[in-house]
Order: structure tokens, then C-alpha cells, then sequence
């Protein structure tokens, strides 16, 4: 008895605990939003307004129409799909052959990719604006979208080798019997049950492609051309942008991320888990 | 034994056409430009004119009379020696906390993991409203418990510790999933018999623990130090490298001399000096870990 209630006690304060830091770290996001949600006089207010009452909801339309976020955010996903394309087929098609077929420098060359997860993009960043400059390729979305259709990069192309590695070699053998070619094992016994792998993969290069800055702001100068965090940024130096306008406007951008994450969590964990795996 | 060979030449063969994606894309978006910043760093070059070669004048410079540079590896050394570790322990501390198998504890690691969906530019425009000096809530909750309110990204003292203390938002995001599926990995057994031996919490934490996860903690410190090194966005976003160059990072600062003064060769040179910084921090990192990293198995 005595140590049963001894247990409640320690697991209520863990709670108790646990509660307080997860309030911490949604705060901000909640505070986002509630700070979107109130007219332009109550943002100021001292003590500050924690929900707006009524809330404003039509704030959101007006700073979404200050800017066209809506050509943004086409722009945006013009440039996330075709990127999805590019890094869903090669990554896979890449990481089956180191997981899969003997060559000739395999291991090695898996090892030297393993290296470019560990190079910072900037150290190849300028004879790349100089290439594509040369090409005419600036204010194009180009050079956002071509390095995608090259493997799709070291991180995802380990994780679907590690998850090829999971399913057993039997599969391979037994299509081999049957007159499948290594591009058939590929496309019709391996893929279909690489997808939560490629979920993963997906999600990751969503929410890389989504928020990055660095590379859009290089080569994209023309503002019809903007993506949504480029927009973003150039909403800020607006005259007479409020705050309330500025966290509707993120919040909105944030949202297809939030969004898939809250659907698609179980494959988050997943991929991360897998990449973390020891050989 | 013919055939045998000849399926092999095969195998080889789709081996390397279905891997050729990424080994043109390795030569052409890695290996090339590496060589090509190298090679330019050597020149003088702006846009519409060809690359001169001037040899070590632009290391030269950098070393003997750029303040600024020196500026900026100052403000990401300082802001790296303070992330890496407050990060990576931060993130530790929170995988064990998560650790637990209680009911309803996937609500409170999804809470936690929530910063890590958003970034960029949103965030950093987030950061700027909670920091803001007299509006911001921040400054509004530390007045209320009688605490010193700073004026954070407009006071150069402070304005890396906000930065710092923004980044901590994401402990519990990837770092954090990766520690705690190290964590679920370690035997029971282990602790079991750490117990029947007499050992409080701690000794089962610096016998068991930190050792059975080590591989992963040099992982995640490897990588932070790579990351933290590639500040950016929030010193774009958030104080233009201000106030007086206490946010000047050192990729904010190549990212000005590339793209706002179209100093090329000058700007291959700090990447390349990036590169090289990086390159000697892991391998410092890798040798070191002989030390206290233990591989099971």
C-alpha cells in the first residue's frame, strides 16, 4: 500500500514535469498564432491578451493578400514536387544498388558519400552560382531543382540503403529464378515495400525544400519568382507591417509542415531511427 | 565458372548505370565544385569578368587585414562553444526524460518535437516577436519575475545569447529521437545487473548509459558542430549580422562578400578556410573518440 502511493506520488510530479516542458516548447508556436488572431491594438497591451476574444481570423486573409503569397506558394510547390520527383526515384534507385549489386569501388565510393553529409553547402556554393550564371540559369528554378535528380543526396540515400538491408535477399533470388532483371527487383519486388522508408525520405526532403533560404535567395531575384520564406523575408521590410501580420503570414507558411507532421509522424520517427542504426 | 563470371560483369555493370546518378551528381555538385573553390581562391574574380590569379593574396588578406573575418570566426567560435554542448546535453537530458514508458508519454514527446517541423525564416521572424525588448512576451514574463530584462538582439552583448537560447528550441527534435532510440537499444539486463552490484542512478548513467550510447553521442556531436558552424538564416533575418558585428557569422559574412559585394575569389577563399575548419574539427573529434566511444560488438 504505502509503496503503491509512494509511486503515484513520484509519477505525478514526473507528469507534473513533463507537462511544464511541453508547455515551453508550444508555447511559441501557440503564441504565434494567438498573436495572428488579434487586432493591431491589442498586440501591445500590457498585461498581453493570451486569447483574443472574438479572434480575429480575417487577419490571416489580409496579410496573406498584403504580398502575393499565393503566387509563393505556388512558386513554393512547383519547386517542392519536382524536387520530390528527383530525389524519390534516383535516391532509390542509387541506394539499391549499393545495397544490393557487387561492383567494383562500392564500399568505398558508399563510404567518401557518407563524407559529403559532413560538407557545409557553402564550400561548394560559389562555382555553382558561377555555372548556372553561365548557363543562364539565374532566376531560374534550375539550380534548385537539377542537384535533386543526382541521387537526391548522401543522408537519403543511406537511409534507403539501410532499409533495403532489412528486407530479406531471398526476395531478390527467388525474382532472379523467375527471369526478373535487377531493374525489375528494383521497381516491382523492392520498392513496394520500401514505402515507409520512402515516406520518410519524402517528409525530410518536404521540409528541407520548404523552409530553405540560403539557396533561393542566391538565385532568385525576381520577386514573382519568390518562394514563401523569400516572400516571407521581404514581407518583413514592408512599411507598416504589423506583428499580427507578420506571425499570420508565418504561421501560414509553417503550415503544411505542422500539418504533415501531426499525419505522417510515425515515418519521422522512423527514418530518423533507421539513419541512426549501426551497420 | 563462366557464367558464374558473366553474371557478375552483369550485376557490375547495373551496379554502376544505376548508381551513375549519384556518381555524376557527386562529381558535378561535390567533388568539382571543391576543386573549383579551391582553384578560385586563388583569383580575383567578379562577375562579368574573367578570374585572375592572384595566388595567396586573398588568404593573405583575410589573415593579415580582414577584421571582419576575424570577427566572424570569433562570434561562431563563441556561438558554437555554447550550442554544441548546451544542445547536445539538452537533448540527451530530454531523450532520457522521454525515456519512460507512461501512459500517454508519445503526447509529450510530439509536444517537444514540434519545433523541429518549423524553421527557416518563419521561426527566426517568431524569435524576433518573443525576443522584442518592450512588446515581446519574453522580456514580459521576466519583468514579472522581478528579473533583468535585456534589450536581446539590440544590445550586442546579448545578441548572441538569444540566438543561443533559440536554438535550445530544438532539443527536443531529431538529436533528441536519435538519443532516445539509443537509449530504448541498451539491455535491460545491463542495468539489471549494475543493480544486483549496488548502483544508484548516476553510476548506471556513467557506467551503462553514456557508454552503450557513446557511438550516437559522437554522431550527434559531430554533426552540431557542422551545423552550428553554418549559421545563416537567423542572423539574415533576425540583426543583419548587428548591432556593431556581434551576429556577424561566418557564412552571413561569406554569404556578403559572394553575393552583396561580387567578391568571388576572395569569398572561395573563405569557403575553402571553412571547409578546412570543419574538416580538422571532425577529425579531431574522430581521434579523440578512441578515448571514451565503446562499440559494442
Amino acid at each position: 500500500m504505502k509503496k503503491k502511493e509512494f509511486s503515484y506520488i513520484v509519477n505525478s510530479i514526473y507528469y507534473i514535469v513533463l507537462t511544464l516542458i511541453a508547455v515551453i516548447f508550444v508555447f511559441p508556436t501557440f503564441w504565434m498564432v494567438t498573436t495572428a488572431l488579434k487586432p493591431t491594438k491589442d498586440i501591445f497591451k500590457i498585461p498581453p491578451v493570451w486569447l483574443p476574444k472574438p479572434p480575429h481570423w480575417e487577419i490571416f486573409r489580409e496579410a496573406w493578400h498584403k504580398r502575393p503569397f499565393n503566387l509563393y506558394l505556388k512558386n513554393s510547390l512547383i519547386i517542392v514536387t519536382l524536387d520530390l520527383v528527383g530525389v524519390l526515384f534516383t535516391s532509390s534507385l542509387v541506394a539499391y544498388s549499393f545495397a544490393r549489386l557487387r561492383w567494383p569501388g562500392r564500399d568505398i565510393f558508399f563510404l567518401i558519400t557518407l563524407c559529403t553529409l559532413m560538407l557545409p553547402s557553402q564550400v561548394t556554393i560559389i562555382p555553382l552560382f558561377i555555372i548556372f550564371n553561365r548557363l543562364g540559369m539565374v532566376n531560374t528554378y534550375y539550380p534548385l531543382v537539377l542537384p535533386s535528380f543526382f541521387g537526391g543526396g548522401a543522408f537519403n540515400i543511406f537511409l534507403l540503403r539501410q532499409y533495403y538491408k532489412t528486407l530479406p535477399t531471398d526476395l531478390d533470388d527467388a525474382a532472379r529464378i523467375d527471369g526478373c532483371n535487377n531493374f525489375h527487383i528494383y521497381w516491382q519486388i523492392l520498392l513496394p515495400l520500401m514505402k515507409p522508408a520512402l515516406a520518410a525520405v519524402a517528409i525530410f526532403t518536404f521540409m528541407g525544400q520548404w523552409n530553405s533560404f540560403l539557396i533561393p535567395l542566391i538565385y532568385l531575384n525576381d520577386e514573382r519568382k519568390f518562394t514563401l520564406p523569400l516572400g516571407l523575408s521581404a514581407f518583413r521590410y514592408e512599411f507598416e507591417v504589423s506583428w499580427n501580420h507578420l506571425m499570420a503570414a508565418s504561421f501560414l507558411t509553417l503550415l503544411p509542415c505542422i500539418v504533415i507532421f501531426f499525419i505522417a509522424q510515425k515515418f519521422f520517427i522512423q527514418g530518423i531511427t533507421l539513419t541512426g542504426l549501426k551497420e | 565458372m563462366k557464367k558464374a563470371s558473366r553474371l557478375m560483369v552483369k550485376e557490375a555493370r547495373d551496379g554502376y548505370l544505376f548508381a551513375s546518378p549519384w556518381i555524376i551528381g557527386f562529381i558535378l555538385f561535390y567533388l568539382g565544385p571543391i576543386l573549383a573553390t579551391l582553384f578560385l581562391s586563388f583569383t580575383e574574380y567578379k562577375i562579368p569578368l574573367t578570374p585572375k590569379w592572384i595566388g595567396l593574396e586573398n588568404y593573405y588578406s583575410l589573415f593579415m587585414k580582414d577584421v571582419q573575418f576575424k570577427v566572424s570566426l570569433y562570434n561562431t567560435a563563441y556561438y558554437t562553444i555554447f550550442v554544441v554542448p548546451l544542445s547536445i546535453c539538452g537533448s540527451l537530458a530530454m531523450a532520457m526524460l522521454m525515456n519512460k514508458n507512461l501512459r500517454g508519454i508519445t503526447v509529450y514527446r510530439t509536444a517537444v518535437y514540434l519545433p523541429a517541423v518549423t524553421s527557416g525564416v518563419a521561426v527566426a521572424l517568431l524569435w524576433m516577436w518573443l525576443l522584442n525588448p518592450s512588446m515581446g512576451i519574453i522580456n514580459y514574463v521576466l519583468g514579472k519575475l522581478g528579473l533583468p530584462q535585456p534589450l536581446w538582439l539590440q544590445d550586442e552583448k546579448w545578441a548572441k545569447p538569444a540566438l543561443i537560447i533559440m536554438q535550445l528550441y530544438y532539443i527536443g527534435g531529431n538529436t533528441m529521437v536519435v538519443f532516445l532510440s539509443g537509449l530504448q537499444g541498451v539491455p535491460q539486463s545491463l542495468y539489471e545487473a549494475a543493480e544486483i552490484d549496488g548502483a544508484n542512478w548516476w553510476h548506471k548513467f556513467r557506467h551503462v548509459t553514456i557508454p552503450m550510447i557513446s557511438p550516437i553521442i559522437l554522431f550527434n556531436l559531430i554533426m552540431a558542430v557542422i551545423n552550428s558552424f553554418q549559421v545563416f538564416t537567423q542572423a539574415f533575418v533576425m540583426t543583419q549580422g548587428g548591432p556593431n558585428n556581434s551576429t556577424m557569422f561566418y557564412v552571413y559574412y561569406l554569404y556578403n562578400v559572394a553575393f552583396w559585394w561580387g567578391r568571388l575569389g576572395y569569398a572561395a577563399a573563405l569557403a575553402w578556410i571553412l571547409f578546412v575548419i570543419v574538416f580538422i574539427l571532425t577529425v579531431i573529434q574522430l581521434k579523440l573518440s578512441g578515448r571514451w566511444v565503446y562499440y559494442a560488438g
